[in-house]
């Protein structure tokens, strides 16, 4: 059922690599303002699904709507669309020829087509939001790991993004960095944007995540609200995938 | 005479030196210019050719592979002959300035673009993800993104191949450019005496010695810095 009022309707969705069918059917519909966790073991197809949201990976079937256009209608303008999803990489991905603001600059100057000035000035801003307001002139290879993540969210989050997909944005950092990380997407979260993270951090899914969906095997097994699955998941499967992160 | 007075003669002839030296160094103008010409060309073109290939259209990609092996398999002076002596045959011809210039263009485009391709295909996929995830096309991507980076990482063995072949305008004393080659040849048999090709040597040392230094200079500067 097509659900008009989501941010992200995602239905029937199907991905194939070759003969290997790694997302059989995924329906899932994300609100405004809901931050929603996507767990499951490697391979199930996590990431796929979200690389799918913004037509990173062209699905082979299925819907996905983001908020009220279909992107997989061929009408649909997918770079204009993905101004409207932002997105964050396990590994950054900053352009390591440009410096922080630079980073975040070039979409706004290129496909927004903001002036140089008031590009700077929004870069500036969204380094600001994520803490670094003293690196804009930083290269990347002259930050953290936990900086570069933070320009990458910056980068993201300046084009002013109707819901936000984190692919294990965490997973790549060492421990003592996790937090500054998660510390800007509760901000985020708090400051009412949608998001979609597949991630490993439990503790930040228990205590941040409106809802955590539990994905295995290309399918998704259970979803519900963070006491659920973590307090009484109710499939087998899930009890299994979390026994692991009992510590 | 002794022998250390006939080879003095021989390579170091006073009298040829002086009467040949301008035209040795007008050779070394046209070296220059042929140089110059064909490096921005070559270059240029090869980048283009590996940016357009980027696109991966079939039939043009095809046609971008096969012009790169040719050119890469044929040795230059093959070339330039077939050119300067052959067109005139079908109604085409060319000065033999603009051959030179052309050929060797076309060579270094070659292996130019098989070296920007490669630079290409070695920026990570991340980087041409996390650009299209902000809404910029496949063109801008290629231009802001990979490109900057690729170019950067090829310097090294570009300025290597650059010298090798901006060396080959030595070839258009076959077909008769005034470069130091030529001019070189022509003073040694109206003199008889071998000094004008001492001479011509000391032009090409003269020129491409700096441009070896320069490009190793390069080579350690762009080296480094890489994220």
């Amino acid at each position: 059922m097509p659900d008009p009022a989501a941010m992200l309707d995602v239905a029937g969705l199907r991905k194939s690599f070759g003969d290997i069918e790694v997302l059989k059917g995924i329906d899932l519909a994300v609100q405004a303002q809901e931050l929603v966790f996507v767990i499951g073991p490697s391979g199930s197809g996590k990431s796929t699904f979200l690389r799918c949201c913004n037509l990173l990976e062209q699905p082979s079937e299925g819907s996905i709507r983001v908020d009220g256009v279909e992107l997989l209608d061929s009408k649909t303008d997918i770079n204009k669309m993905r101004q409207r999803i932002g997105m964050v990489f396990q590994s950054f991905n900053l352009y390591p020829h440009m410096n922080a603001a630079g980073n975040i600059m070039l979409a706004l100057r290129k496909v927004l087509g903001k002036s140089k000035a008031e590009a700077r000035e929004i870069a500036e801003a969204s380094l600001a939001r994520v803490g670094l307001a003293e690196k804009a002139d930083a290269y990347p290879n002259e930050l953290s790991g936990g900086q570069q993540q933070r320009v990458a969210i910056a980068r993201a989050m300046a084009l002013e993004p109707k819901i936000m997909l984190f692919d294990e944005p965490t997973s790549a950092l060492d421990p003592e960095l996790v937090g500054s990380v998660l510390t800007v997407m509760r901000e985020l979260r708090e400051a009412g944007m949608t998001m979609v993270v597949v991630s490993h951090e439990m503790r930040f899914a228990r205590d941040a995540a409106d809802r955590v969906v539990f994905m295995d095997d290309g399918l998704i097994v259970e979803q519900g609200d963070p006491a659920h699955i973590f307090g009484a998941p109710r499939h087998e499967r899930t009890r299994t995938f979390l026994a692991n992160f009992q510590a | 005479m002794n022998g250390l007075d006939v080879f003095l003669d021989a390579f170091f002839n006073p009298a040829v030196t002086a009467k040949y030296l301008p035209d040795i160094l007008w050779g070394m103008v046209v070296t220059v210019q042929v140089a110059l010409a064909v490096v921005f060309t070559g270059i240029a073109l090869g980048l283009a050719l590996a940016a357009l290939r980027s696109f991966r259209l079939p039939g043009v990609n095809l046609l971008i592979v096969f012009f790169v092996d040719i050119f890469r398999a044929l040795p230059p002076l093959v070339v330039i002959l077939l050119v300067y002596f052959g067109l005139p045959n079908v109604g085409i011809s060319l000065p033999s300035f603009a051959v030179l210039w052309v050929v060797l263009s076309l060579v270094l485009a070659a292996f130019a673009e098989e070296i920007f391709w490669s630079g290409i295909l070695s920026i990570r996929k991340g980087q041409w993800e996390a650009a299209r995830s902000t809404g910029l096309t496949f063109a801008q991507t290629l231009g802001h993104v990979i490109l900057p980076q690729a170019v950067r990482m090829t310097v090294p063995p570009l300025t290597n191949r650059t010298i090798a072949i901006t060396k080959n305008t030595a070839l258009g004393a076959v077909i008769g450019v005034p470069e130091i080659l030529m001019q070189a040849q022509t003073a040694q048999s109206f003199s008889g005496n071998a000094t004008p090709l001492l001479l011509g040597s000391l032009a090409y040392i003269a020129l491409f010695v700096p441009v070896v230094i320069l490009g190793r200079w390069l080579e350690t500067r762009f080296a480094w810095g890489r994220a």
